[in-house]
């Protein structure tokens, strides 16, 4: 019984979110919900400008954490030596551990001040600071995935690379990395996933301003994402308001967003297990 | 001529590897540095603020001074509280899971379950605890509403990595304990479960872990602002290290930053000794395995 509690536990999860973010889809109109101004007071409920917030600060964040991220999955699974690697990988698991409103806490008081003075910014708190942090939160997810998946191809895979000639080096590249493609995929969706719903740490350094972030430079700019919508505004509404049902239709947005994301992760775990291959 | 030739080659595919090891070290560093810095500043800046007064009396002033104390009873409440009621489901779960279960279509929605019960944002944990316990069942803003969100959110940690350490007890010792004339149960409790514990403490707490250090889903369901006494029931609100960190970071202007870096390091800390008793115990039960 009690391992259908889990199913039961996401079925009520997703009821109770309906429950409360049902009504605003009928007490406000599509057009408004849609509209470019977050303005709750004032009526206006456009989640245009937090949902490109979520996306603009969740895309950089990729952008910051892929390469990293897999170049320090080869290094630390193909590369480093056996002492080594038992040092790098706890480290990265300690960062893991670390809450991320201990993150947020430094990037307001010592990564925004930097990025303020030294690029010449006129604040600190901006998409970029988010996605930055947000990389590094997102980082150990993608590391220990991208390095089971690299852990999973055949040894005779690289005993074979190596006989033909080619050089550590280009068996990492050519064959290995290749060889584990469907896993670093599944490590990046993972990672997205932890990103997208990222709420204390990006709060604190976004600067939480819900405008468009359509220029060039909206990357320096304060951003408001959706979760850090709800955060912030969710203490502060009367229940069973019409900006309290707003909040909980964004949370079934969000819950909806991780459950697609997720469940294109799943479906290549899956489709690698039964297909027996790799491990 | 061709010797030559593919001498020079094998040369700069050497360089070329040389090279690309120094890059991907570089990458690992920029990991790695980073990490040091955040720990060692937080360290180093929350060291000094941090003495027995600091750990044992109430904040005064609106928390410009004085200690932290509600803040760490109310996290320590709040992780055991999720521990009894994440614990005994989830490794329940896990044993239905692990050795009862067949591999069913249901088996394998109640696994996808648990995935996205996993990636469900904590903030949204936030708002179902807010709409289930605290407006449905009534219980208000408090510490029941925060733990029973709370160990929700660290169930799918839990179930999986019992799951696993069950699944990686070898079938010869199930076989062995039915041979023996015990019954499915027995071997379970006598046998398997005492075998796969190690993995399960770990894996219990990797996931108090996370109920420790989030803030997200008590923002509505029981952390207080500014309460300046301890929680009596647990029909009461408390503050939270993870909460009072970022009221103080945030809400109040003027606050002294040694009283901030201090917070931050003792919510380092409280995280950071369950990861290392994480780790030290799947290290020391894994030399000491008989399999």
């Amino acid at each position: 019984m009690l391992g259908f509690s889990s199913i039961g536990f996401v079925a009520l999860i997703f009821l109770f979110l309906l429950k409360e973010g049902l009504p605003v889809f009928f007490e406000v109109k599509p057009a408004n919900l849609l509209g470019t101004r977050w303005y709750p007071i004032f009526d206006f409920f456009g989640t245009l400008p937090l949902i490109l917030g979520s996306i603009l600060v969740t895309v950089t964040a990729i952008a910051i954490a892929l390469p990293l991220g897999i170049a320090t999955a080869v290094f630390v699974r193909e590369v480093s030596p056996g002492w080594l690697r038992d040092i790098l990988k706890p480290m990265i698991e300690v960062l893991a551990g670390i809450p991320s409103v201990v993150l947020g806490f430094f990037g307001m008081t010592l990564i925004a001040p930097l990025i303020r003075t030294k690029l010449g910014m006129p604040t600190g708190l901006s998409a970029f600071t988010g996605a930055l942090i947000l990389a590094y939160m997102a980082l150990p997810t993608i590391i220990s995935v991208a390095e089971d998946a690299l852990d999973a191809v055949p040894k005779s895979y690289r005993d074979a690379g190596l006989a033909m000639g080619a050089t550590h080096w280009q068996t990492i590249w050519r064959v290995v990395v290749p060889a584990a493609r469907s896993g670093i995929v599944t490590a990046v969706m993972l990672g997205l996933g932890r990103a997208i719903g990222e709420t204390m740490a990006v709060m604190m350094v976004t600067g939480n301003a819900a405008r468009m972030p359509l220029s060039l430079d909206s990357i320096f700019r304060p951003v408001r994402t959706m979760t850090a919508t709800i955060a912030a505004e969710m203490g502060e509404v009367a229940q069973g308001s019409t900006h309290y049902h707003a909040l909980f239709g964004i949370g079934i947005l969000l819950f909806l967003l991780t459950f697609l994301i997720n469940l294109a992760a799943a479906t290549t775990i899956f489709k690698k297990r039964r297909r027996g291959g790799l491990r | 001529m061709t010797d030559r030739f593919n001498c020079r080659r094998g040369r700069l595919r050497y360089i070329t590897q040389k090279i690309g090891y120094v890059g991907l070290g570089l990458a690992t560093m920029l990991v790695i540095l980073p990490i040091l810095w955040v720990i060692g500043t937080i360290i180093g800046r929350g060291a000094p603020a941090i003495n027995w007064q600091f750990l044992t009396e109430m904040p005064r002033q609106g928390m410009k001074t004085g200690g932290i104390l509600p803040a760490i009873v109310g996290t320590l409440l709040l992780v055991s509280g999720t521990a009894l009621a994440a614990i005994p489901i989830g490794i329940g779960g896990a044993i239905y899971l692990s050795e009862y279960a067949r591999d069913t279509w249901l088996t394998r929605t109640i696994r996808l379950a648990i995935l996205n019960l996993a990636s469900i944002p904590s903030v949204v944990y936030g708002l179902f605890g807010l709409g289930l316990f605290v407006l449905f069942l009534g219980f208000g803003t408090s510490i029941l509403a925060g733990c029973l969100t709370l160990a929700i959110m660290t169930l799918p940690v839990i179930i999986s990595a019992a799951e696993e350490a069950l699944r990686a007890v070898p079938t010869e010792f199930r076989t062995v304990s039915a041979s023996l004339g015990g019954s499915r149960w027995q071997g379970i409790r006598n046998i398997i479960l005492p075998q796969a514990l190690p993995g399960i403490i770990t894996g219990v707490l990797l996931g108090l872990l996370r109920a420790a250090g989030e803030t997200a889903p008590i923002l509505f369901t029981v952390a207080a602002f500014y309460l300046p006494r301890l929680p009596k029931s647990i029909f009461d609100q408390t503050m939270a290290l993870p909460y009072h960190l970022y009221v103080i970071s945030t809400q109040v202007p003027g606050m002294p930053v040694t009283i901030q870096f201090g917070t931050a390091l003792s919510l380092l800390i409280l995280v950071l000794s369950m990861n290392t008793a994480a780790t030290i115990v799947r290290n020391y039960f894994r030399r000491r395995r008989q399999w």
